[in-house]
């Protein structure tokens, strides 16, 4: 059997039957079901840049599984955008495997670990399989997936809380798979296809059709769910908050992204631009809830006093960017939109790693607490530094690379008034970022007891006079990312080409 | 126009960069650390000075480093402006260098290593700034003296010291972010570009009022240049140690804030745009008001370093001004105004540091008799005081000169009045305190807790009660460099040749 020909699929296939080893394996030595993880994110990040290669080489793939000719069969494609997403996730991935193992061993019960290195993986799985499916049916049963995973690793949590946001995120996200399920059935209704390319072709004449409509409609607020676009939020701080640090750092990295790639798909490949613009007010609907989420998530977020709480709000701001570049749906916009999917990955990915690992060290989650950090953990907090100064949008790093974009998206679309918006959140973030920058190199150290009282009552085994930065396991793979945010904002042309491509392909004819 | 292919401008940016190194490194070794700083400092001159001739000989040097994105790129041109500039910067950082080591030393501050190494990287964004050969890579540089600036401001770490260098950073990153980043855009936009060209980029782009909209989201933007109402960081900006007060007021910061004005007003928009636009005039006027404005604000502070940054606001818009109104005489007042005020500033600085470190004395009212105990620096401030009054042969009187001139071949009359009125307040707020310091005796049995100052300045980890038993005298390693400073200053206003070939040259 050929490999090379099958890649498609192995990237699915590995960390699926991973998931299902992991269990067995891990009762013989936990630390191996951390292995196995690592393997199978690692072999998916190698599939993707392959096929992220052939793509921009020869271009379009299409996998047949079980060689069914699509429509009948389930069709896997890989095309500029999905192999960049791919590529983006499935690196997310591996990096917080990587990073997990020490502060997996501290977070979740010892027993637990090979469950939850399963499951972990299941997850991945699930955002991998929504990646690269041409096939709509396909697509909700890995939405389940990794919902389903998602629902899990979040009520691992150590506080009981865990469990309420858990229970909230599993209504609204079931709500949104139904709304997802629902949408996918009108459309086979009306055209008996699933084939998100063979849909292409059969939707343009019944694009009046009040069924096409309907579903559109559920297509659109159950993904806006999933990615938690304002102001359909609401699950999405809870779980970030009270999640273990691991499952917080790879979901706001990854999920939303996900999300957001999905609902792309959905409006500009399987419905196409035009009918986005003219037939429905959907970029409308879409530009002011992502204005409303880009100022709503950078205001709440000033409001937070629990550093994970504060990420959770920045990403809803962040997801409103993308939103608001794809809602442009011009060229310049669009690649904003795409590498902001990167870009955001990376910052946010760095940043909440950097709160694990000031978990992992000290116990600290509130903002009050990280006073004089900088001196404790400096290589730790150069990342966090570097992570908030590419949230604000410094130049030179890759928050200024999506903020260019954007900015130069919205003048093409001739809506110049989105560029206030943009600055005004640039700097809402300086603020809450800067405040954190701050205090932890100039804060003074008079409240140091402060702290240690703090976490003790937050934390049974605290590490103290472990003075510090976080073990290397944990350290290298967060200053990786943030080096990247640095990487990817000055030699830019690298994601940018991709996304461009990937731009052009979603806004021209398929 | 001559190009050439160097990376001079890179090596000069880069040799204090890469000073942070072994800065850091020998933390522990005082001497060692400082030596560093110093050769930094001086292999920095010579690099920027090994380029004089070559600008001199009307050739440019050009050195691009990479395309970031499509349009955006990072690339050095030395020109005519930018090695005025940077010269000047980088000469003043050798002497800000050893008076530093003198001050820090003799006040005994925390954290002198991290203030060596972010003194070293703003000098890297400084020189950057000087060479940047487009819109962005300026920004980029502009950005990154604001964040390298922060801990310097931050300094001494006390609440008050946060919320000094608070004010700071909102003031500069914020309307750096959202003006000037805004206008970029636009002139992106509309212009296709972001190089500067001395024809400017944007004549005959757009409508006159999306270009009237890119300069006044410009000027806002630019709050380092602290015309009224963008200039309230600056004297809170005052908590910083001295050298570095010294420093932002007289290169770093300020300067780099009218050399970004000059590069959009002489670059950017290019004179026949902005005569087409009729700009010229409304914002003379406008920074008229600062001049003014700020003056009189000066006159009403006690503290000494207030003083002087009131002062400092209300000479940058001196180089606005000769710059806006677009006269050949005008346009070399405010260029050479750059170099001129840099070193007379620095030198007032200098000498309020030095009296802050001999004396312990911060304010205006407690330096009666001090000439006395401190004659060379308050010589040296005697000096520097005529330079900012204007007049000759101080370096200031030159500016004064042709920005006068450039006035009236304006034919702006009311601008001329603005000039003498400013001298005069400029005499008024800074004869006084050489008068008090060479002629009124100094007050007996002074407690030191009449004049508390509270926002401005040092007050904090030394008062000032405990003066009358020490003696007070000069410190070497503190006057030697205001002398310095101040013998420069006089050298440029009897020989000011140099300089304003150069300052033609930009306008060529």
């Amino acid at each position: 059997m050929n490999i090379v020909a099958n890649l498609p699929v192995l990237v699915i296939i590995i960390p699926l039957i991973s998931a299902l080893l992991i269990p067995p394996i891990g009762r013989l030595n936990r630390t191996f079901s951390w292995y196995v993880a690592i393997s199978a994110t690692f072999l998916s990040f190698l599939i993707s840049i392959s096929l992220l290669d052939t793509v921009m080489a020869n271009g379009r793939i299409s996998y047949r599984l079980g060689a069914w000719e699509p429509p009948w069969g389930i069709e896997y494609v890989v095309d500029y955008l999905n192999s960049f997403v791919l590529v983006v996730v499935s690196f997310i991935a591996f990096i917080m495997t990587v990073y997990s193992k020490k502060s997996v061993e501290k977070e979740i019960e010892r027993s637990k670990i090979p469950f939850f290195y399963s499951v972990y993986v299941l997850l991945v799985t699930g955002l991998l399989g929504m990646i690269i499916t041409g096939d709509i049916f396909n697509l909700y049963v890995f939405i389940e997936i990794s919902s389903l995973a998602g629902y899990t690793l979040v009520a691992m949590g150590k506080k009981r809380d865990a469990l309420i946001a858990s229970y909230n995120y599993l209504i609204l996200g079931t709500i949104a798979a139904t709304f997802i399920l629902l949408g996918i059935g009108y459309l086979y209704m009306v055209t008996g296809s699933l084939n998100m390319g063979d849909l292409r072709e059969r939707l343009p004449m019944l694009y009046h059709s009040k069924v096409v409509l309907t579903a559109f409609a559920f297509f659109t607020v159950g993904l806006s769910l999933k990615l938690a676009l304002f102001p359909l939020h609401i699950w999405l701080p809870n779980v970030y908050t009270h999640a273990p640090s691991v499952v917080s750092a790879v979901m706001a990295a990854t999920s939303t992204k996900v999300g957001a790639y999905v609902l792309l798909r959905i409006l500009f490949s399987v419905f196409t631009v035009e009918f986005d613009l003219h037939s429905v007010p959907i970029t409308k609907i879409l530009l002011l809830l992502s204005v409303l989420a880009i100022i709503a998530g950078s205001v709440l977020a000033i409001a937070q006093t629990n550093i994970k709480r504060m990420l959770a709000y920045s990403s809803v701001g962040q997801i409103g960017y993308i939103v608001l570049g794809a809602a442009l749906a011009n060229q310049l916009a669009m690649t904003g939109s795409l590498l902001h999917i990167l870009n955001h990955a990376l910052m946010i990915g760095a940043l909440f790693m950097v709160v694990g690992a000031i978990a992992y060290k000290t116990g600290i989650e509130e903002i009050s607490g990280l006073k004089g950090m900088g001196k404790k953990m400096p290589l730790t907090m150069a990342a966090f530094t570097v992570g908030s100064l590419s949230m604000i949008g410094i130049p030179l790093t890759v928050g200024f690379v999506s903020k260019w974009y954007l900015a130069l998206g919205a003048l093409e679309a001739g809506m110049w008034y989105f560029i206030p918006v943009i600055l005004v959140s640039s700097l809402l973030t300086a603020i809450y970022f800067w405040r954190i920058i701050e205090s932890i190199y100039f804060g003074s150290a008079e409240s140091e007891t402060g702290h240690a009282d703090y976490a003790l009552v937050h934390n049974p085994h605290p590490v103290f006079g472990n003075r510090g930065d976080a073990p290397l396991g944990m350290l290298i793979p967060t200053l990786l990312l943030a080096s990247l945010c640095i990487v990817f904002g000055i030699a830019a042309f690298i994601p940018v080409s991709v996304a461009t491509q990937a731009a052009v392909m979603l806004l021209g004819a398929n | 126009m001559d190009i050439i292919q160097s990376a001079k401008p890179l090596y000069a940016i880069a040799a204090s960069l890469i000073a942070i190194v072994p800065i850091g490194i020998s933390h522990r070794r005082p001497n060692l650390r400082e030596t560093w700083t110093i050769l930094a400092s001086l292999v920095k001159f010579s690099i920027v000075a090994s380029m004089f001739p070559v600008i001199f000989s009307g050739k440019v040097i050009e050195y691009p480093i990479l395309t970031v994105l499509p349009g955006l790129d990072i690339k050095f041109r030395v020109d005519a402006l930018g090695i005025l500039f940077a010269g000047t910067a980088s000469f003043l950082w050798i002497v800000t260098s050893f008076y530093s080591i003198g001050y820090m030393r003799t006040l005994k501050e925390h954290a002198q290593t991290r203030y060596f190494i972010f003194f070293a990287a703003t000098m890297a964004a400084v020189v950057g700034a000087a060479f940047s050969a487009n819109m962005f890579t300026l920004f980029l540089f502009y950005e990154m003296i604001t964040l390298c600036t922060f801990p310097l401001v931050a300094h001494k770490q006390t609440p008050e010291a946060i919320r000094g260098a608070r004010i700071y950073i909102i003031y500069l990153l914020g309307s750096s972010v959202a003006f000037q980043l805004f206008a970029i855009f636009l002139t992106y936009f509309t212009a296709g570009t972001l190089e500067f060209s001395r024809q400017g980029i944007l004549s005959g782009k757009g409508s006159d009022v999306l270009l009237i909209i890119i300069f006044i989201l410009f000027i806002a933007g630019i709050a380092k240049a602290a015309i009224i109402p963008f200039h309230n960081w600056l004297p809170a900006a005052m908590v910083a140690p001295t050298p570095v007060s010294a420093l932002l007021h007289a290169v770093a910061v300020v300067k780099v804030g009218v050399f970004t004005v000059l590069r959009v007003i002489f670059f950017i928009f290019g004179t026949d745009l902005l005569h087409h636009l009729n700009l010229s005039t409304i914002m003379a006027y406008f920074v008229s008001f600062t001049i003014i404005v700020a003056s009189v604000i000066a006159l009403t502070k006690d503290n000494l370093k207030a003083r002087l940054a009131y002062s400092t606001i209300s000479q940058l818009s001196y180089i606005i001004l000769g710059a806006i109104l677009l006269t050949p005489s005008s346009m070399v007042g405010g260029i050479v105004h750059i170099a001129n005020h840099a070193f007379s500033k620095i030198t007032l600085f200098f000498c309020a540091g030095s009296i802050y470190c001999a004396a312990h004395k911060t304010e205006v009212s407690q330096l009666s008799g001090i000439g006395r105990k401190l004659p060379w620096t308050m010589t040296a401030f005697f000096i520097a005081s005529l330079s900012m009054i204007g007049v000759p042969p101080v370096a200031g009187f030159v500016s004064k000169w042709y920005l006068a001139l450039g006035s009236l071949e304006a034919r702006e009359i009311p601008i001329l009045v603005v000039l003498l009125a400013s001298t005069l307040l400029n005499a008024a707020y800074f004869l006084p305190i050489s008068y008090k310091a060479f002629f009124e005796e100094p007050e007996k049995g002074y407690a030191g807790n009449s004049h508390n100052d509270d926002t401005h300045g040092h007050s904090d980890s030394h008062g000032h009660g405990d003066a009358p038993h020490e003696e007070i005298r000069e410190i070497p390693m503190i006057a030697i460099p205001l002398v310095i400073t101040a013998i420069i200053s006089t050298l440029i206003g009897i020989y000011p040749d140099y300089i304003l070939s150069l300052a033609r040259d930009v306008l060529k």
